[in-house]
């Protein structure tokens, strides 16, 4: 605020603005420029390489008459909902579990956590010869003499996307758990007392006074998954590489093909808008709670 | 001690203290029994890689993926690290792997000096506007790549990096920067500002306290720090199949083409013994790391 009054504001701390150049160039050149650039480009029909011809809303009129990317925001509307509410369920039943003053703990969540070290190309990779129909659990279930048993949700496109939200699930519940944890520990020994006093139940105090008390846990938590939902790429690209056809196709995917394959980049753009689009509803209004109620405050 | 009264109050209704443990009643057999199913199931995977990895291809064709192998085998590890094929490239994995070192340790290197400095001059250095660029930088990181992957291309070819090693050290220290600055803001803004007041008065000026003063106190954030890139820069994919040539892949990328190439016979084996091998980098760390990583992650959902 002082600072605007005095003239040599610019030459101020000039050690700490040279040190920072990287960090405004990467906010203003690419996080800001970069997306308004590629916002801009979205209404102009760019092919091999981006021109700007606007043609108004064309490319999104395109984009949603698409079957594939239909197909996409469809499987990824089923992947996000899905894994968002598997997560959290196992992510705090996990924690809750962990958070018993049990034997083993760290063991435990050693054992939970490691596959979140793993890249999802390895996870899906692994996933991918555990479902092989001919090798894997469905052959083992036959084996067993269940001959008609079928499992084989990478090769069947009414279920594949379940297939990759095993996958998903394994890699990233540990996350889930670790923030929980977190938040359990942060809950102050007294409730619990206070709780065993009064005679509540343990399920109860969980499901009516832990849970509230851990909001803002929760919608970190949940800001964090949703996010990388939305950036859901390697993982189908190792485990199903969109396939079988066009069955597990998502956004990410659709993005991906179509700047730097199909060579349609006005497509691309405009998909990839529509992405942030999506990720904007969520961050605007967490940002507006997290950060505005505490201006006003 | 307890009081007397107390004592008495209670003495004729049930017995006082803690109840004596036992050490298996319902509740522990629930408890450990679902942690004890829940484990298996997530270290099933691991342990069919490694069984996967060390059998023949026949016992593979004859048997189950969850047996042991009957005769123990390294051979598909030699062939994935050496000879695997990848389009007309077949010297394995090993390429990919230098490939990602060579790109993983300039990566780690630059983006934590950069962040550091960064998140150093934001906590003590504040300057006008310092906070609506960090505030950018912040939300930046919650802006999906693919919105950015096409303008940095353009920038990469204006300067000549594009399908560099180069060029995928800056992406990855232009993505690192929003959660590394962030966590050593974080860290310098809970140093006692008297520390940095005195060595203001003692003289001391921006380089010197961050080198004197702020660096060394901080080994525990720097450790987090390198936890964080170099698993998130060994295990990126995206920026590596956009931002690199077939004979600079990084090692993910290398092995999604080794796994998933269409031509030849599948040898699953070697696949798994190729997948365990690019996962065992980022595992060696998980498992040495131990709490580090954990905080790591932490650091990662703390709200900025």
């Amino acid at each position: 605020m002082a600072d605007r009054t005095r003239p040599s504001g610019l030459f101020k701390n000039v050690n700490a603005k040279i040190a920072s150049i990287p960090m405004i160039l990467t906010a203003l050149c690419v996080f800001l420029g970069g997306t308004l650039w590629t916002v801009v480009y979205s209404f102009t029909d760019s092919k091999l390489l981006p021109r700007l011809r606007f043609v108004g809303l064309d490319q999104y009129e395109r984009l949603w008459s698409a079957p594939r990317w239909l197909v996409s925001i469809e499987n990824l509307a089923v992947y996000g909902v899905l894994s968002l509410i598997l997560s959290l369920v196992i992510g705090f039943v996990l924690a809750a579990l962990l958070d018993q003053k049990i034997r083993f703990e760290n063991t435990f969540r050693t054992i939970f956590l490691y596959p979140f070290a793993l890249s999802f190309v390895v996870t899906g990779l692994v996933w991918q010869w555990i479902l092989n129909p001919q090798f894997g659990i469905q052959h083992i279930v036959r084996s067993l003499g269940f001959e008609s048993f079928t499992f084989d949700p990478l090769y069947n496109a009414d279920i594949v996307m379940y297939g990759i939200l095993i996958a998903g699930l394994w890699q990233g519940t540990g996350l889930v758990m670790c923030l929980m944890l977190a938040g359990l520990r942060g809950i102050d020994e007294d409730i619990w007392k206070a709780a065993r006093v009064d005679g509540i139940p343990m399920w109860k105090t969980y499901l009516f006074i832990v849970i509230p008390m851990m909001r803002p846990v929760f919608i970190t938590t949940l800001v964090i998954i949703t996010s990388g939902i939305v950036k859901l790429y390697d993982l189908v690209v190792a485990q199903t590489g969109g396939g079988p056809g066009n069955a597990s196709e998502v956004p990410a995917k659709y993005v991906y093909e179509f700047m730097f394959r199909a060579q349609n980049l006005g497509q691309g753009f405009a998909a990839s808008t529509m992405m942030l689009l999506s990720v904007a509803i969520i961050i605007i209004p967490w940002a507006y709670l997290e950060f505005g109620g505490k201006r006003r405050g | 001690m307890a009081s007397p009264a107390v004592f008495a109050s209670s003495a004729g209704v049930e017995p006082h203290g803690p109840r004596p443990r036992r050490a298996i009643s319902r509740r522990n057999v629930i408890v450990y029994g679902t942690l004890l199913v829940v484990a298996i199931y997530y270290l099933l995977p691991l342990y069919v890689m490694v069984v996967t990895s060390l059998k023949g291809m026949p016992e593979i064709r004859l048997g189950n993926i969850f047996s042991p192998p009957v005769e123990i085998t390294f051979e598909p590890w030699v062939k994935a690290w050496a000879t695997a094929c990848t389009g007309l490239n077949c010297d394995g994995l090993s390429r990919g792997f230098w490939n990602s070192v060579r790109i993983t340790v300039p990566s780690v290197i630059i983006s934590i000096a950069i962040a550091s400095v960064n998140g150093y001059a934001l906590a003590n250095w504040r300057f006008k506007g310092s906070e609506t660029f960090f505030a950018i930088l912040i939300f930046g990181a919650f802006i999906p790549y693919q919105v950015m992957l096409y303008p940095i291309v353009i920038i990469l070819r204006e300067i000549g990096l594009y399908g560099s090693l180069w060029g995928l050290v800056i992406v990855h220290c232009i993505f690192g920067m929003p959660i590394l600055t962030l966590l050593f803001r974080n860290y310098f803004t809970s140093v006692p500002e008297e520390l940095f007041k005195a060595a203001r008065v003692d003289g001391a000026g921006f380089w010197g306290i961050y080198l004197k003063i702020m660096l060394p106190m901080s080994l525990p954030i720097f450790v987090v720090a390198l936890i964080i890139q170099i698993t998130g820069i060994w295990n990126d994919f995206l920026f590596g199949v956009v931002y690199t040539r077939p004979d600079t892949y990084p090692m993910t990328v290398q092995l999604n083409n080794i796994v998933n190439s269409v031509q030849g016979v599948k040898e699953y084996n070697v696949n798994m013994a190729a997948t365990l091998l690019t996962g065992l980098v980022p595992l060696v760390i998980y498992f040495i790391s131990g709490k580090l990583f954990v905080r790591g992650i932490a650091a990662g959902a703390v709200k900025g």
